[in-house]
C-alpha cells in the first residue's frame, strides 16, 4: 500500500467513515468553487477611497514604514529621488520592468538625471529597489505583490531598501477585498469570471513593513534579511 | 530528536539554576504578553474570530482526507509535487532523496519545527548535506548546537553575551576588534554571513503555517524575509509540512492570519506573509526550478477521533507556552522534546507516546492561561488531564504518586470520614502553628516546605465554615 492510501486511509479510519461521496462532497467542492468570507473587522467598513488611503497610511506608518503622498505618476521619479537623498542613500534603483512599461509609457526618469535607473531583477547588489504593488490593504497597512515576468519578486527581498508605487485606487479595506480583486483580475482565459477558476502566480507576497526580528533577547532590529527600509509613494489617481 | 522528557523533572531543576537562562526567560513577559495584550485589545471582533478560526479547523479536521487531495491536484496543476510521508524517516529519506538528485552541498532552511520534528538537519549532514539555518534564532542555536527551545522564539533561552561568544568562535574571520554588544551588531553580522549562501544554495527548504486546498499553495509567515529568500533563490524549493496545516481557501487563511500574529508577536500582521505555488513560471525572471511538499502525518491521522483531536488545530503561535508559569520558570529544553509548553504537553505524548512523555502533562498547575489565551481555543488542560488519566491507567506515575492518589481517594469516596479527617488534622495544625501561622518544616509536605513556608490552617475546615454561614442564610 503507498504512503498516500495509508494516510488516507488512517484519516478515514479515525474519522469513522469512506471516502466522501455524492451531497457532502459536493457540498465541499461548492465551498472551493465558491469562496465565502468569514467574519470580517469593521475597522475599514464605511470608508471611501479618500478614508481608505488615510488608514492605509496610518497603518503604514505603525508599521514603521515612510509614506509620501504625490499628486500624479509623473511626480514618482522626483519623490524617489528626493526620499533617497533625504535618507542619505546612494542615487541608484532597479525598477520592476512593469513600471518601465507600465499603461502610460512607464515612468519618465528624464527629469531625474541624478538618478541612476536599472531595469530588471535584483542579483543583491542593488541598494534600492522601486516597485508596483497589486493592491494596498488598509486594514493592516499591508501590501499585496504578485509575481510575473514584469514584476520579479527578487526586487521585493533583496535590496537594501524597498520604494512602493501605490494608486489610490489599489487601496482596499480588509484583505478579503484585495482577494476579490486579485481573483477577478486572474480569472482563466475564456471563463466567465472568477468562479470558474483564477490562475495563481508562483508566489503573491503580502508585506507588512520593513523586515525585523526579535531573537535577540527579544528587542526588534529592523532589516534581519530582508529591506532595512521601506517606503511607500502614494499615487493620487 | 531523542526525548529527554522522561527527565523533566531533573530538567526543570536544573533549569531554575541556571542564573543565565533565568535572565533570559525574563524577556518572555515583556517581549510577548504585553504586546498580545495591547494588539488583542485593539481589536473588538477577536473573540469572535476565535470562534470563527476554531470552526473552520474543525470542519477542514472532519474533512481533512477531501481538503488534501484537492490540495494535491492544485499543487500538481501548477507544476509541483506531493510527497506523502506516514513517518519521519520517510520525510528525511524523500526530501534527501531531492537533494542528491540535484547533487545539492548546501541547503538553506526556513524554520520549520517540523523539520525539528524528523530530526532533518543532522540525517542531511549524516549524508554530505550541509544545512544552513537562515533564521536569525535558529541561526544561533545551530551554532550552539542546540534545539529550539520556543516555537516562535528558538534562541529564547540565550543572552547577548553568549550570542557574542558564539560568534566569536564559529566566524573565524570576524575582526576581534569588531563591536558585538547591541542586537544591531549581530543582526548585521548574520545578514552579511548569510547574503551569499542563499545564492549558494542547491536546495531552499521551508515549513508552512498553512496549505491552501483551493490553490495548492504553502504559506509562510516571517518578520525576517529568510523564509523567503529561501524559497526564492534555492534551486529547488521543498516545503516540509504536517498534515493539518490545510485550510480550504485564501479567504480562511486570511482570517487565521488575523489570528496568528496577534497570538504569537503581538503584530497585527507579521511582515511577509508569503503564498507560494508551483515552480518558476516559464516567463517568470526569478523563483525556484521545481517545486515539492513532503506531506508527514507522523502519528497525526490516528489523533482525529479522539479526544485529542482539538490538538490538531493548532497554529503553533506560541501563546500557550508565553503565557504559562511553567515555561517562564524552566524554559523551554527541560520538556525534553521538539514542542515545549503548554502544546507540547499535549502534542508530545501523542506523537512519541505516553511511555515517553507521558510525564509532561504534569508540567502544569492547570492555572488555564494557556486555553485562555489559544486562538484556536484549544482547551489544553483538560487534554492533559487526559494524558494523566492515561498516565495513571498504565501505571507510569511513580509509586509514591500512586499510594498518595490511592490514600486520598479512600478518603475521598467516603465523605462521613473525609470530613471526621480533615476536620482532626485542621484542627490540629491550626493549634500547632497559631504561634507563627505557617509551618517551616512537616513531616510528608517536605516537598512543599523545602522551598516555602506552608501556611497554617485557620483551626476549621470549609465544610465546617461554609454549613455555618449557609445556617446564617448568608451566600455561599
Amino acid at each position: 500500500m503507498s504512503a498516500r492510501d495509508d494516510i488516507l486511509g488512517s484519516i478515514r479510519k479515525s474519522l469513522g467513515r469512506g471516502p466522501l461521496t455524492g451531497e457532502p462532497a459536493a457540498q465541499l467542492h461548492q465551498r472551493l468553487a465558491q469562496p465565502q468570507r468569514n467574519l470580517i473587522p469593521d475597522r475599514t467598513a464605511g470608508r471611501d477611497t479618500e478614508g481608505l488611503t488615510a488608514q492605509f497610511a496610518d497603518k503604514s506608518r505603525e508599521v514603521a514604514c515612510t509614506v509620501d503622498e504625490v499628486d500624479s505618476l509623473d511626480a514618482v521619479p522626483e519623490a524617489v529621488r528626493a526620499y533617497l537623498s533625504r535618507e542619505n542613500l546612494p542615487a541608484r534603483v532597479v525598477q520592476a520592468p512593469a513600471l518601465a512599461q507600465g499603461p502610460d509609457g512607464g515612468l519618465d526618469w528624464s527629469k531625474t538625471p541624478t538618478l541612476e535607473v536599472k531595469t530588471g531583477t535584483s542579483d543583491g547588489s542593488e541598494d534600492t529597489s522601486v516597485t508596483p504593488v497589486f493592491a494596498a490593504v488598509a486594514e493592516t497597512g499591508t501590501l499585496m505583490l504578485t509575481s510575473d515576468t514584469a514584476t520579479p519578486t527578487g526586487l521585493n527581498f533583496l535590496p537594501e531598501n524597498h520604494i512602493a508605487v501605490v494608486r489610490r485606487s489599489q487601496v482596499v479595506g480588509p484583505l478579503e477585498d484585495a482577494w476579490g480583486r486579485f481573483r477577478a483580475a486572474r480569472a482563466k482565459a475564456g471563463g466567465a469570471g472568477p468562479e470558474d477558476g483564477f490562475v495563481m502566480p508562483r508566489t503573491v507576497n503580502l508585506i507588512t513593513g520593513p523586515s525585523r526580528t526579535g531573537d535577540i533577547e527579544q528587542k526588534i532590529q529592523m532589516g534581519a534579511h530582508g529591506p532595512r527600509r521601506l517606503h511607500v509613494i502614494i499615487v493620487a489617481d | 530528536m531523542q526525548s529527554t522528557s522522561k527527565q523533566f523533572k531533573d530538567n526543570a531543576h536544573h533549569a531554575l539554576n541556571d542564573a543565565t537562562l533565568q535572565r533570559a526567560l525574563l524577556n518572555v513577559k515583556t517581549g510577548f504578553q504585553e504586546k498580545r495584550a495591547q494588539v488583542v485589545a485593539g481589536l473588538p471582533e477577536f473573540e469572535a474570530l476565535r470562534d470563527t478560526g476554531r470552526d473552520i479547523k474543525n470542519h477542514v479536521l472532519a474533512n481533512l482526507d477531501f481538503y488534501l487531495e484537492r490540495f494535491e491536484e492544485n499543487v500538481t496543476a501548477n507544476g509541483g509535487h506531493v510527497h506523502w510521508c506516514r513517518t519521519p524517516a520517510e520525510a528525511r529519506e524523500k526530501i534527501l532523496e531531492i537533494c542528491k538528485r540535484r547533487e545539492a552541498k548546501t541547503v538553506t532552511k526556513g524554520k520549520s519545527m517540523v523539520a525539528e520534528e524528523i530530526g532533518l538537519n543532522e540525517y542531511l549532514e549524516e549524508n554530505g548535506v550541509e544545512p544552513i539555518e537562515t533564521d536569525l534564532g535558529e541561526y544561533i542555536i545551530q551554532l550552539r548546537h542546540e534545539p529550539p527551545s520556543h516555537i516562535i522564539a528558538p534562541a529564547i533561552h540565550v543572552t547577548r553575551e553568549q550570542i557574542a561568544e558564539d560568534f566569536r568562535r564559529e566566524h573565524t574571520d570576524l575582526d576581534p576588534n569588531r563591536r558585538l554588544e547591541e542586537p544591531r551588531d549581530f543582526t548585521d553580522e548574520a545578514r552579511a554571513k548569510l547574503r551569499d549562501r542563499y545564492f549558494a544554495a542547491d536546495v531552499g527548504i521551508t515549513g508552512a503555517n498553512f496549505l491552501i486546498a483551493e490553490t495548492g499553495s504553502t504559506v509562510i509567515v516571517t518578520n525576517e524575509g529568510n523564509g523567503d529568500m529561501t524559497q526564492l533563490l534555492g534551486k529547488a524549493h521543498v516545503v516540509i509540512a504536517s498534515l493539518e496545516k490545510i485550510v480550504p481557501t485564501l479567504e480562511d487563511a486570511s482570517t487565521i492570519l488575523r489570528l496568528l500574529a496577534r497570538s504569537a508577536t503581538g503584530q497585527e500582521m507579521s511582515v511577509y506573509t508569503s503564498f507560494s505555488t508551483g515552480p518558476r513560471r516559464s516567463e517568470d525572471m526569478d523563483g525556484p526550478e521545481e517545486f515539492h511538499v513532503v506531506l508527514l502525518d507522523n502519528g497525526r491521522s490516528a489523533m482525529l477521533g479522539t479526544e485529542f483531536q482539538d490538538m490538531l488545530r493548532c497554529i503553533r503561535c506560541a501563546a500557550c507556552m508565553n503565557h504559562c508559569p511553567v515555561y517562564a520558570a524552566v524554559g523551554g529544553h527541560a520538556y525534553g522534546w521538539v514542542y515545549p509548553g503548554p502544546m507540547g504537553s499535549v502534542l508530545t505524548p501523542s506523537l512519541i507516546g505516553v511511555e515517553e512523555a507521558g510525564h509532561l502533562p504534569n508540567a502544569s498547575t492547570f492555572c488555564g492561561r494557556c486555553e485562555s489565551v489559544c486562538p484556536m481555543r484549544i482547551p489544553l488542560p483538560k487534554m492533559m488531564r487526559h494524558y494523566r488519566q492515561r498516565e495513571h491507567e498504565k501505571g507510569l506515575n511513580p509509586q509514591k504518586a500512586r499510594a498518595g492518589l490511592a490514600l486520598w481517594s479512600y478518603f475521598a469516596t467516603r465523605p462521613g470520614l473525609y470530613r471526621l479527617a480533615t476536620r482532626i488534622a485542621s484542627g490540629l495544625l491550626g493549634r500547632l502553628g497559631k504561634v507563627n501561622g505557617r509551618f517551616t518544616s512537616l513531616p510528608l509536605a517536605s516537598g512543599w516546605t523545602s522551598v516555602r513556608d506552608l501556611p497554617a490552617p485557620e483551626g476549621r475546615t470549609f465544610h465546617d465554615l461554609y454549613r455555618e454561614r449557609q445556617a446564617k442564610g448568608g451566600r455561599a
